[in-house]
């Protein structure tokens, strides 16, 4: 076991893993974290915790991330390059692990263009790779990134993303190629509402032979209207919907149905895709939702793991 | 070449409120390609203060907004050429790049020395009315790696290891009026047959070439006399 967190555990058993997103809130309101928190809980294996997610000043992912931690959910951490340099990112890699934090997601990070301070200054000091590179040289040679020696190191199971959807689209195998070389343990994918082509880049993930050297969770969304559903598809740079989910979603008396029926038919196809591992579910502004997903998924119930088993 | 661009109008008449004798003063070099500075824009400049002015009705016999234009303002053999007008006036409306501005203000010490530019960039000419950047003077050049196509200025989060997940159709997901520097120098590679190189993971950059602390300082110890 490189963590021995839980998502770390499902994995290595081979089961389907599920994986939720959570997004802390825009204040230090501790209860929006628990009530989200208390929704997946039974229901996913770990729960991510966003980092300033679309570049909105948020409460920090380690504090959501040790909220979540204290109500027995195995928290990933997120962390994106944009806001820290290699200094404050080792740092609070340290700070994490001593809160008992075990997963991270290394991230670039939505630019600051898109968020609520785009004057700000970026900082983009290391990439997402360099920080995978990072993470798996402080866990498995206890040294910092400049090669110095530290006492203890922390045991992090690491994770990075994947997007099937962005261009070059012949270039992001060998992205994702390069994450895996880095030290990556698991990936996360943007969201699939695609499946023929999340297909085709699978296709060429096994032509490498990536996915017997990394964990691969497949995104999926619940969208709950027409509306969401275009803006995924016009205005989320990276994403590619295919117009008869559009028309799915404008002709349903029920969109929120029909959004939850989709996202449960998309979990099934993935399910059947050689080298997809689990899924990583993420309901924006809608993590009331997952355990009705899960469930209608079959994914339930979750496995549970003694302290000590593995 | 650097790459400015005027300052508002109204800006740079704030900036001079107060002063009565004014002296733009052109650059003939960078800023005269990239058409912001140059002796024509000087000339420009100082008509429209005189123009806003006497609209104020503070034009007099005490007033007056001169013009002049040196080869290089960030080099000191161009500067003593306008050192009679500089002592002339009471702020000097300086029209070159940062360096220059800085230079006079060294080279003119005790006399108030105003930017009436931004400067913007280290670029080229695209086209008739078009500059954009190419070059963030990082100290430690990548260009052999990434097929001649810069990712430090060019890509909006300066990666080194490839696109971002936001990248699509060749366009950043910053705007689609950007090019994804990545996607330019993955068509680039490709054309050269040289993919196969962007499969490396290139370690952190050095950024102590960049911003090590104080100015950054070239030496050639064969050229110091």
């Amino acid at each position: 076991m490189r963590s021995g967190s839980n998502l770390e555990k499902v994995l290595a058993h081979g089961d389907f893993a599920v994986t939720g997103e959570l997004g802390p809130p825009q204040s230090n309101d501790r209860e929006v974290v628990v009530k989200k928190a208390k929704a997946y809980k039974g229901y996913v294996d770990a729960v991510n915790i966003t980092d300033n997610q679309t570049a909105i000043v948020r409460m920090s992912s380690i504090a959501a991330c040790a909220i979540a931690a204290g109500l027995g959910l195995d928290p990933v951490m997120q962390m994106t390059c944009r806001d820290r340099n290699r200094i404050a990112m080792q740092s609070d890699i340290l700070g994490a692990s001593a809160l008992g934090i075990k997963n991270i997601l290394c991230l670039t990070g939505d630019h600051q263009s898109f968020g609520n301070h785009p004057t700000s200054k970026n900082v983009y000091d290391i990439d997402s790779i360099q920080l995978i590179g990072m993470v798996k040289g402080m866990r498995d040679d206890k040294r910092f990134l400049n090669g110095e020696e530290m006492k203890s190191e922390p045991r992090m199971f690491i994770g990075a993303a994947a997007n099937p959807f962005a261009d070059p689209f012949e270039y992001r195998v060998v992205r994702l190629a390069k994450k895996v070389a880095a030290g990556a343990d698991f990936i996360q994918t943007q969201a699939v509402f695609d499946v023929p082509r999340f297909r085709r880049w699978m296709e060429m993930v096994w032509d490498h032979g990536l996915h017997e050297r990394v964990y691969i969770l497949a995104g999926v969304i619940p969208v709950k209207s027409a509306g969401a559903m275009r803006y995924m598809k016009n205005d989320v740079p990276g994403m590619s919907v295919p117009d008869e989910l559009v028309r799915r979603m404008e002709q349903a008396s029920d969109p929120k149905e029909e959004g939850i029926r989709i996202c449960v038919e998309t979990i099934l196809q993935l399910r059947e895709i050689e080298g997809v591992s689990g899924i990583h579910l993420m309901p924006i502004m809608w993590e009331s939702i997952a355990p009705v997903i899960v469930e209608r998924a079959g994914l339930l119930p979750r496995p549970v793991y003694d302290q000590d088993d593995m | 070449m650097i790459v400015a661009e005027q300052k508002p109008v109204a800006e740079i008449l704030r900036m001079i409120d107060g002063y009565r004798r004014i002296l733009v003063v052109g650059c003939g070099t960078c800023v005269t390609v990239c058409m912001a500075g140059g002796e024509k824009e000087a000339g420009i400049l100082a008509s429209l203060i005189r123009m806003a002015w006497a609209r104020e009705g503070r034009l007099s016999p005490l007033i007056d907004v001169s013009e002049a234009t040196v080869e290089r303002q960030c080099e000191w053999e161009f500067l003593g050429d306008i050192a009679e007008k500089v002592a002339a006036s009471d702020a000097v409306l300086s029209m070159g790049c940062g360096a220059g501005v800085q230079a006079m203000a060294r080279m003119f010490e005790g006399k108030v020395v105003l930017p009436a530019l931004n400067t913007k960039f280290i670029g080229m000419p695209e086209r008739q009315g078009l500059w954009t950047e190419l070059c963030a003077g990082c100290g430690d050049c990548v260009l052999d790696r990434t097929g001649g196509i810069c990712p430090i200025a060019r890509c909006s989060k300066s990666l080194l290891n490839g696109p971002c997940g936001g990248s699509q159709n060749g366009k950043c997901e910053v705007s689609k009026d950007i090019d994804c520097a990545w996607q330019l120098i993955f068509d680039r590679m490709k054309s050269l047959g040289r993919l196969e190189a962007l499969g490396t993971v290139l370690p952190p950059k050095d950024w102590f070439k960049n911003r090590d602390g104080g100015p950054r300082k070239v030496v050639r110890e064969d050229m110091l006399l």
